[in-house]
């Protein structure tokens, strides 16, 4: 299985190994470009047009007083050389360019040319660069192979988050119509369909008819999965993995037990049937404004009085840190639950009011620990106090199964490492970098299994659990290893007794 | 030459301050769209402050990355800030207190300084991740520097200069009065090196100095669910729409 792809060596997460350069490794990867249609829907030009340095320095210039994050990190960066043993890409592969601070070169050498006056005079001294074809194509490459986890700007000592730079550049190229395909042609589907992954509203209602009948003859207990019942009290926003795919799907199931057992109603909506906004991974605001509002709209017209987010990790993100400025105000929904909850906080509320039973022998002889999500550990929060994002989690996994080992600090909470599938690479084309990039998490996750007995790896986010299901049989480990945690609450879970 | 000098000093204190306070001004003016702290990070402005402040005073995330670098970058910018503090006598009289404590580690805060931008140097010349990096400029920045340092050191501990007339130049300066420099080579390269520092400053990586203090990942408060942030940019695009 492993034959196509050059799969990187695992050793101890404790040594923090770090390659020794290799110039251009990853150099011919690249995603499919965005075909005319998918670019065309997003309102971007259809393909490079004679003019595009022009139209990509007039937008670099637009995006440069639109955002105080660009404009700092162009001109802050000292060149220190922290942040270059950071990126699980470079980890993985050797490229020097996927070191952030080269990420951010790509962008900056650019910058300097044409917006600074020393890189106008002195282009040679500070590295400044023209905007020429291969420039572009090596921004194309290189800018899809960060998953904008920030992992790079816990260290920076300025805070410079290199995904900030690989959004405005996608952004840059998608106004000079060198779309990526994976991201571009999902968002359209948003837009016409109302998730990424284009199931229409029959296909939901069958999906989740099936899934009652599965619950019933599991259990002998009618746990319904709502479809745009008006009046319900909590609108589940999931991502849409989590209507067919495992172990997705197994988590939805969960999330279903879990109110079932509180008692609280609740509905999914065919109109905003998805999570995920992949306009974050673009750049680009305004797409990702218009997909955000499809959830107010289902939101007003379902009448519901709450929002939940399902386990998804960039969603929680657009969900937790921007929904209430791209969408809001919610002065219409309760505004004594958080605006917008994420579903693990809800379960876990309920977990410390005894307001559901768990019963740890569901999980029999499982032994877990947890990937933190990029996006929920570095770019959101889960309850009142810093670092919620990482002890809910946790306690709700604890309190579900019997046993769960930590994995290497150095890979764990703030200084996670990405699934190596974040950030828009979720692609087939580009399993090459995704494979090298999930290296850190791998070896810190044979760590504890050669050394821990641990045999599940829990994941909260829709891209990591499929990119681990994918990339896992290539270290060596069982795609079924990787499981969501609501699936282990939901084969925890005491139904039946409840009010 | 004194008058030479005078010109330049002028000079450059104009082109550091109106340089600075553009860039500063872009920086405020700039709107940071999207609450993007590197989280977890403080619920409160107050919070957030703090955390800036740690970045500046201690270097936390550096420290977080890597030791060495860390222990590096703090030698020299220890010594600079203690050697900047030190040179404060040039320009007052009588000194304050502060100062002159520390006027008689001239020799340890130079070293620090210089020791510590040459361990820099070492690391931008044999660890191949940041050699890859390294660009003219950068090394242009830290030779200026170790140059300002060593000329320093070596004034201060062999060629002797006359202080008191450097001093009264200064304070002459001050008050738009051109009085005589002493001539010691050295010092005019001390000086110039100074007065190409000031210059440069507010076009290349020193601008990190305001940069820390503007960096929306370090600066924003963790509060997007309590209070709604839009900027004027976005809030146009809503009107627009809705
Ligand atoms: C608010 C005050 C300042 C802060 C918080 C600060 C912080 C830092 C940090 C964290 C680094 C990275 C580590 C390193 O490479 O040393 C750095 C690098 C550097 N700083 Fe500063 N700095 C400040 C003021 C200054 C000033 C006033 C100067 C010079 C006049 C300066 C010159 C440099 C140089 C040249 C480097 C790069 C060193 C290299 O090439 O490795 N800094 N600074
Ligand atoms: S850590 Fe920050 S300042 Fe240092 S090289 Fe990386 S991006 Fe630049
Ligand atoms: S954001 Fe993540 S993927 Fe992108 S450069 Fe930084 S560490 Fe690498």
């Amino acid at each position: 299985m492993a034959a196509k792809y050059d799969v990187p060596e695992m050793y101890d997460p404790a040594e923090r190994p770090i390659p020794a350069l290799k110039l251009g490794a990853m150099a011919d990867s690249k995603p499919y470009m965005a075909s005319p249609v998918h670019q065309e829907k997003l309102g971007f030009p259809k393909e490079l047009p004679d003019d595009w340095k022009d139209r990509a320095i007039k937008r670099m210039g637009e995006l440069l007083t639109k955002y105080r994050s660009l404009r700092v990190y162009m001109d802050a960066c000292v060149k220190c050389g922290a942040c270059t043993d950071k990126c699980h890409y470079f980890l993985g592969s050797g490229d020097p360019k996927n070191m952030p601070v080269a990420r951010q070169d790509l962008f900056r050498s650019v910058y300097r040319r044409y917006f600074t006056v020393t890189g106008k005079l002195f282009p040679k001294l500070v590295g400044a660069k023209d905007f020429t074809k291969e420039l572009l194509d090596d921004w194309f490459n290189y800018f899809h192979e960060c998953s904008q986890c920030r992992r790079c700007s816990v260290f920076c000592p300025y805070g410079i988050d290199t995904a900030e730079i690989s959004m405005a550049a996608r952004d840059v190229m998608d106004y000079v119509g060198y779309g990526q395909k994976y991201c571009n042609e999902i968002i359209g589907k948003v837009h016409e369909i109302g998730n990424n992954l284009g199931l229409p509203e029959a296909a939901l209602a069958n999906t989740l008819e099936g899934l009652e009948e599965d619950v019933l003859d599991d259990t002998g207990v009618a746990v319904k999965f709502p479809m745009d019942v008006e009046g319900a009290e909590v609108l589940l926003i999931p991502p849409s993995a989590d209507f067919f795919a495992e172990p997705h799907v197994l988590g939805l199931m969960g999330y279903a037990k879990v109110f079932h057992a509180a008692g609280v109603s609740w509905t999914v909506s065919s109109y905003a049937s998805e999570a995920a906004n992949f306009g974050v991974f673009i750049g680009n605001y305004e797409q990702m404004r218009k997909l955000a509002l499809r959830i107010r709209e289902a939101a007003l017209r379902l009448r519901v009085k709450r929002i939940i987010f399902g386990e998804c990790g960039h969603a929680w993100r657009v969900a937790y840190s921007f929904l209430n400025t791209l969408a809001g105000p919610w002065d219409f929904l309760d505004q004594r639950y958080p605006i917008p909850q994420h579903i693990l906080e809800f379960t876990y509320d309920l977990i410390k009011r005894k307001g559901i039973t768990l019963d740890k022998s569901g999980n029999e002889g499982k032994v877990l620990t947890f990937h933190d999500s990029c996006n929920v550990a570095r770019a959101s929060r889960m309850g009142d106090f810093p670092g919620g994002q990482f002890v809910i989690p946790r306690e709700v996994i604890k309190a579900s199964v019997p046993t769960f080992v930590e994995m290497h600090r150095d890979t764990t909470c703030e200084k996670t490492f990405c699934c190596g599938g974040g950030g828009g690479l979720l692609t087939d084309e580009l399993m090459d970098i995704r494979i090298k990039g999930a290296r850190p998490r791998m070896e810190a996750l044979k760590d504890v299994a050669d050394n821990g007995g641990v045999t599940h790896m829990a994941a909260i986010c829709a891209i990591c659990k499929t990119q681990f299901t994918k990339v896992m049989p290539y270290y060596g480990f069982d795609r079924e290893a990787v499981v969501s945690v609501h699936q282990l609450v939901s084969n925890a879970i005491i139904l039946g007794n409840n009010k | 030459m004194s008058t030479a000098f005078a010109i330049l000093f002028y000079a450059a204190t104009v082109i550091l301050i109106v340089g600075l306070a553009a860039k500063i001004t872009q920086f405020a003016r700039t709107p940071a769209p999207l609450k993007i702290p590197t989280t977890p990070a403080p619920l409160t402005k107050q919070g957030a402050a703090l955390r800036v402040a740690r970045e500046v005073a201690l270097f936390e995330s550096l420290f977080k990355a890597n030791k060495w670098l860390w222990i590096s970058a703090v030698l020299f910018h220890l010594g600079l800030l203690l050697v900047v503090v030190r040179h404060l006598r040039y320009f007052m009289n009588p000194v304050w207190l502060p100062v002159e404590l520390v006027q008689p580690f001239a020799l340890y805060v130079g070293l620090m300084m210089v020791g510590g931008l040459l361990l820099l140097a070492v690391r931008r010349a044999f660890v191949e991740r940041i050699a890859y990096i390294t660009g003219p400029s950068d090394w242009l920045m830290l030779l200026l520097l170790i140059g300002i340092g060593s000329t320093g050191l070596v004034m201060n501990l062999w060629a002797r200069t006359n202080i008191i007339g450097v001093k009264a130049y200064f304070l002459g300066l001050m008050q738009f009065q051109i009085r005589h420099l002493p001539s010691d080579p050295l010092l005019a390269v001390h000086l110039g090196l100074v007065v190409t520092l000031m210059i440069v400053f507010p076009f290349s990586k020193l601008l990190h100095v305001p940069g820390v203090f503007f960096s929306p990942t370090r600066n924003q408060a963790d509060d997007p669910r309590e209070h709604r942030h839009l900027s004027a940019w976005a809030a146009k695009l809503e009107a627009g729409r809705d």
